[in-house]
Formats: structure tokens, sequence, C-alpha cells
């Protein structure tokens, strides 16, 4: 009982935060810990995480429609 | 740019998840019990803004740049959510939102289940119907209103913003008695998802120590890239004619 109930908390959480796929979020986390390693440089960073989401989108999508 | 983004932002996630509550509500109270579901609305909503009131003080208590990285990252995540869905819907594989199939199906199961008296709630089953489907579907708007309001230290409009679309798609379900179908859930979804990408990039980037180009003025380049890079993908992924879909109609 006690574990059913942790499980059904972990899992709406999971779902609410991570949601459908979990590689956006890993991905998300990625370029978010890439962007604060090379800021401290004299490299620009800015374009980091847009570069992310255009990855991570159409990735997502793909792999979305091609377990459909 | 920002006070309108963010009251545009807010109002249309609010409203998007109001219309999904508002048709659980309405399945509650028609084939069960008005007492008991709008009861059951009440409870949600003091449970939102107890959550509201307790996580709005803490989070302005967050050093700006942490609070800009972390809420960058996880309205990143929600965005991208919401535009995939958007995306997957626009460009057909999958169902879009059907409010009057949601209706019939929470109505049918509505009508079978038994009725049970606890304490003042005279129908528990319209009660935790309509409790569930505020808190569930308010949740996510919560939260969202709470970043971008700390963010902007501008809680206020956001918290305007969200209540304004409560009471607009109340009014509108109130006014037709039936589940706002003709809403353009998925569309809406669309902006939703493309403000929360857009600003949870320019948040998380700035928060992790990144200096934008132009400052604030990024937005106004990363808000119509983002629409343009979704509506081509929508555009790219639809399929040629004569391609069969088999999609699912999950929420």
């Amino acid at each position: 009982m006690v574990i059913s109930r942790l499980k059904a908390f972990y899992d709406f959480w999971y779902d609410f935060i991570v949601g459908d796929d979990w590689r956006v979020a890993i991905g998300v986390v990625a370029a978010l810990a890439i962007t604060w390693g090379i800021s401290g440089s004299s490299f620009p960073a800015w374009w980091l995480v847009p570069a992310a989401v255009v990855l991570l989108l159409p990735y997502s999508l793909w792999r979305a429609i091609r377990t459909s | 740019m920002s006070s309108a983004a963010l009251f545009i932002a807010v109002f249309l996630a609010c409203a998007v998840e109001a219309v999904e509550a508002t048709t659980i509500v309405l399945a509650a109270g028609t084939a069960r019990d008005w007492r008991s579901a709008l009861t059951g609305v009440a409870a949600g909503l003091v449970v939102l803004a107890v959550i509201v009131a307790g996580l709005g003080p803490a989070l302005t208590a967050i050093p700006l740049q942490w609070l800009r990285l972390v809420v960058g990252g996880l309205l990143l995540v929600f965005g991208l959510q919401w535009l995939r869905k958007a995306i997957l819907r626009a460009s057909g594989h999958k169902a879009l939102h059907d409010e009057d199939k949601i209706f019939a199906t929470e109505l049918s199961a509505a009508q079978t289940a038994q009725t049970r008296r606890v304490g003042a709630v005279s129908d528990w089953y319209s009660f935790t119907l309509s409790f569930k489907g505020v808190v569930l579907e308010g949740l996510e708007v919560a939260f969202i209103a709470l970043t971008f309001g700390s963010n902007q230290k501008d809680i206020p409009l956001a918290a305007i913003a969200a209540v304004s679309a409560v009471v607009v798609v109340a009014a509108g379900g109130v006014a037709v008695r039936a589940p706002l179908a003709r809403v353009p859930e998925n569309s809406m979804k669309f902006v939703v998802g493309v403000m929360l990408t857009s600003f949870g990039t320019f948040w998380g980037a700035e928060g992790a120590g990144a200096h934008w180009p132009g400052s604030d003025a990024a937005l106004l380049v990363l808000v119509p890239l983002y629409a343009l890079f979704g509506i081509g993908l929508s555009v790219a992924l639809r399929p040629r004619s004569g391609t069969k879909l088999a999609y699912s109609a999950e929420a």
C-alpha cells in the first residue's frame, strides 16, 4: 500500500516535470550545464541553448512519430 | 514586450487548462450533483491558492541567477513538451483534443459510479472528480504563473492574467452549458509552447552565465524564430497524401 502510493507520487512528479520524453529533459540539463561550463571563458555561450532546442525538438518529434 | 508576453503566456496557458478542467466539472455536475462538483472546484482552488501562497514568497527569496537557471530549465522542458504535443497534433500524428468526446467519456463514467456521502459532501464521486480536475490541470499553470511572475518581478500581473483566463473560460462554460469544444486549444498550446521555450531559453542561458547579444531584445528574436521553426516542423511532418495515420487521443 505504502509502496504503491510512493510509486504514484513518483509517477505524478515524473510526468509533471519530465513528461513524455526524458531525452528532452536530459538534453536541456546538458545544454545548461555546458553553457555554465563555457560561460566563464571568453567564448560566447548564449547560442548553445537555442542550438539544443533546434536539435532536441525535431529529434523528439521524429521518435514520437516513429514509435506511433 | 516582457509584460505583454508575460500576460499572454500566462493567460493562454491558464485558459487551455481551464477549458480542460471545465469539461471535467461540467461532466461531474451534469451527470451527478452540481453542489458536490462545485464544492470540489472550491476545494481545488483553495489547494492551488495555498501552493501559490507558499511557493511565491519562497521563489522571491532565491537569488535571481539561481532562480533563472532552475526556472529557465523547467520552463524549457515544459515548453518543449507543449510544442511537441502541439506540433504532433497540427501535423496529424496525434488526435486533436476533443472536448466533446472527453465530456461524453467522463459523463458515461460518472453516470455508472455509485453515490457515497462523506461528511458534508453529498456525492463524493462528483467532489473528487472536480477536485482532481482543478488541481491537476491547475498545478502546471500555477507554476508557470509563479515562475514567469517572479522572474519578471511582477507576480500580481501573472496572477491577474491567470484569474482573467479562469473567469473568461468559466463564464463561457456557464453561458453555453456545454464543453468549450470550439476553443482553438491546439493553437493556444502552440503559442504557449513557443513562449515557454523562448523565455526558458533566455532565462536558463542567462542563469547559466551566458550574456545575450542585445540583452532583453534577444527575446524579440527568439519568439518569432521558435514560432517559425515550430510552424516549419508542423508543415514538414505532415504526411503525404494517401498515408494512413494511427494516432492516440491522449491528453
